[in-house]
């Protein structure tokens, strides 16, 4: 008889974390970013009916990449835990930080005890009163939690998209420069190749405008994007 | 409910997107129809009373009076009961107040929570057969004294037209014709709608209507309230159109009730 060979913890966790970021970068990124007027949530998208950004509460979005089952599945569980929580108390307490906790617990137990990771990475995104006070919560495949400023990028070919981000990025700017900015970022390429343009009809964007009362969300369609980008 | 650890099975369960479903499920105390009171025993609680509705050409109003009793006892003068549903749809209450606030606010969770899984809003008729079954599930308390008696109206996307249902304590659920009243002072309030509704009515029209029916409602009825001119007290009139529910402002109704007032002077009997 053979004895059954070892493979330490590290190499488990390490096999699983390669498997699951291997799945995300294989999908096209997606980017949240806070402008003068709320958060705006952009990706690439030719679907219609599949999306990556949706609504979870009056104040709070959700914007995904990896695997479409995976993360629709978590958004059903935030959906429901945002709408159990403001009919057991109340709708201003349903908080972005509360849901992105029990997000990474649920991340988290399922890269540990389960054979598969989840491919997926998430943004949970709040908008406050004024730029300082929006929310972003990026959670990973493993359950980790990072609160950002400004901006997320996830999802395959990040790094040039950051970067094309980063030097542009205000807080302050509006919806028109925020899109733009966006778009234009989605499309960058990195190590010096051409960059894409992306159609307004294969995006997929939508915003927490926080000039609205109650449901803040909103979706962008490719008319509204195209008279953007076109102006 | 408090949660530790992962999100328990019933949040990632497919299958519904009905949230008194994953209520039931997940958090069966919080659903008002698991209510249950000691067989035989009865309690007293404050009764909302009269709320009307009319359709016109764009649409269909609401409005609902601001009394609650609790028997010979006027137990709230401003409460309100007619509340916006969705966008396009609103719901007035007449009954146990409390056991119906509930209902409306789970009403109200269960049309935004489909809007938000499925993505598109469900059907009028379907959001009236929710309502349907969520009295059905207070049958027991209705049994004991406890019923709520919802009047629902909201805007037919598809037909495009206001459209009204009346429900019984069973859950019965009847759809009416260009108008209709629940509550105790539905009697008055129904007779004044029958001699004045006109096929051609505007919003307006409609608004004046209703708010006139609720008067003769409060006239032969002690437990509708009429307006308080004094504490300017109104009621609470919701309009639904093709553009969405919108509350009438305090000040057109106002504008509206001193008219009508006005013309009650000379004429007391309408």
């Amino acid at each position: 008889m053979t004895t059954p060979f070892y493979v330490s913890p590290e190499q488990i966790m390490r096999d699983k974390s390669d498997y699951a970021r291997k799945g995300i970068a294989r999908g096209r990124a997606v980017l949240v970013m806070v402008y003068a007027d709320g958060v705006l949530f952009c990706g690439e998208n030719p679907s219609k009916a599949l999306h990556k950004i949706s609504e979870i509460y009056d104040r709070i979005a959700f914007a995904a990449v990896g695997k479409y089952n995976e993360f629709e599945n978590l958004r059903l569980a935030g959906v429901r835990y945002a709408d159990l929580r403001g009919y057991q108390y109340d709708r201003s307490d349903v908080t972005s930080r509360g849901l992105a906790n029990a997000y990474a617990q649920t991340l988290g137990t399922i890269f540990t005890e389960s054979g598969k990771p989840y491919e997926v990475e998430l943004t949970v995104a709040e908008v406050g009163d004024a730029p300082a006070d929006d929310q972003l919560y990026r959670l990973t495949y493993d359950g980790s939690v990072a609160e950002e400023h400004g901006y997320v990028v996830m999802g395959g070919n990040s790094e040039p998209i950051s970067a094309a981000v980063k030097d542009a990025f205000a807080a302050d700017a509006s919806l028109e420069d925020a899109v733009r900015l966006a778009v234009k970022a989605l499309g960058a390429a990195g190590d010096g190749a051409e960059a894409r343009t992306i159609a307004p009809a294969s995006l997929e964007a939508a915003v927490l405008d926080r000039t609205r009362t109650r449901r803040t969300f909103k979706r962008l369609t490719a008319e509204r994007l195209g008279t953007i980008l076109g102006a | 409910m408090t949660l530790h650890g992962r999100l328990p099975a019933h949040f990632t369960a497919p299958g519904t997107s009905s949230f008194s479903d994953f209520l039931g499920a997940a958090a069966p105390d919080l659903l008002p129809s698991r209510m249950r009171l000691p067989e035989g025993s009865t309690v007293e609680a404050p009764h909302g009373t009269t709320i009307v509705a009319v359709t016109h050409t764009s649409g269909v109003v609401m409005a609902g009076d601001r009394r609650a009793t609790m028997g010979n006892i006027i137990a709230q003068r401003d409460i309100e009961k007619v509340f916006p549903a969705d966008e396009f749809s609103c719901v007035g209450i007449a009954g146990t107040a409390g056991l119906a606030i509930e209902m409306v606010r789970l009403f109200q969770v269960e049309l935004e929570h489909y809007e938000k899984l499925e993505g598109s809003t469900l059907s009028l008729e379907g959001k009236a057969n929710r309502l349907s079954a969520m009295i059905r599930g207070n049958l027991a308390m209705a049994m004991q004294g406890l019923a709520v008696v919802p009047l629902f109206a909201g805007y037919d996307l598809e037909r495009r037209e206001g459209r009204i249902f009346s429900y019984d304590v069973t859950g019965g659920r009847y759809e009416e014709h260009s108008f209709h009243s629940v509550g105790s002072g539905s009697m008055f309030a129904r007779g004044a709608l029958k001699k004045q509704f006109r096929e051609d009515a505007s919003e307006l029209d409609a608004v004046r209507l209703a708010v006139d029916a609720l008067y003769d409602a409060a006239d032969d009825d002690s437990a509708t309230g009429g307006p308080d001119l004094a504490r300017r007290i109104f009621p609470i009139v919701m309009s639904v159109t093709a553009d969405g529910l919108r509350r009438v402002p305090e000040e057109e109704v106002g504008a509206v009730v001193e008219a009508i007032v006005a013309e009650r002077m000379t004429r007391p009997g309408g």
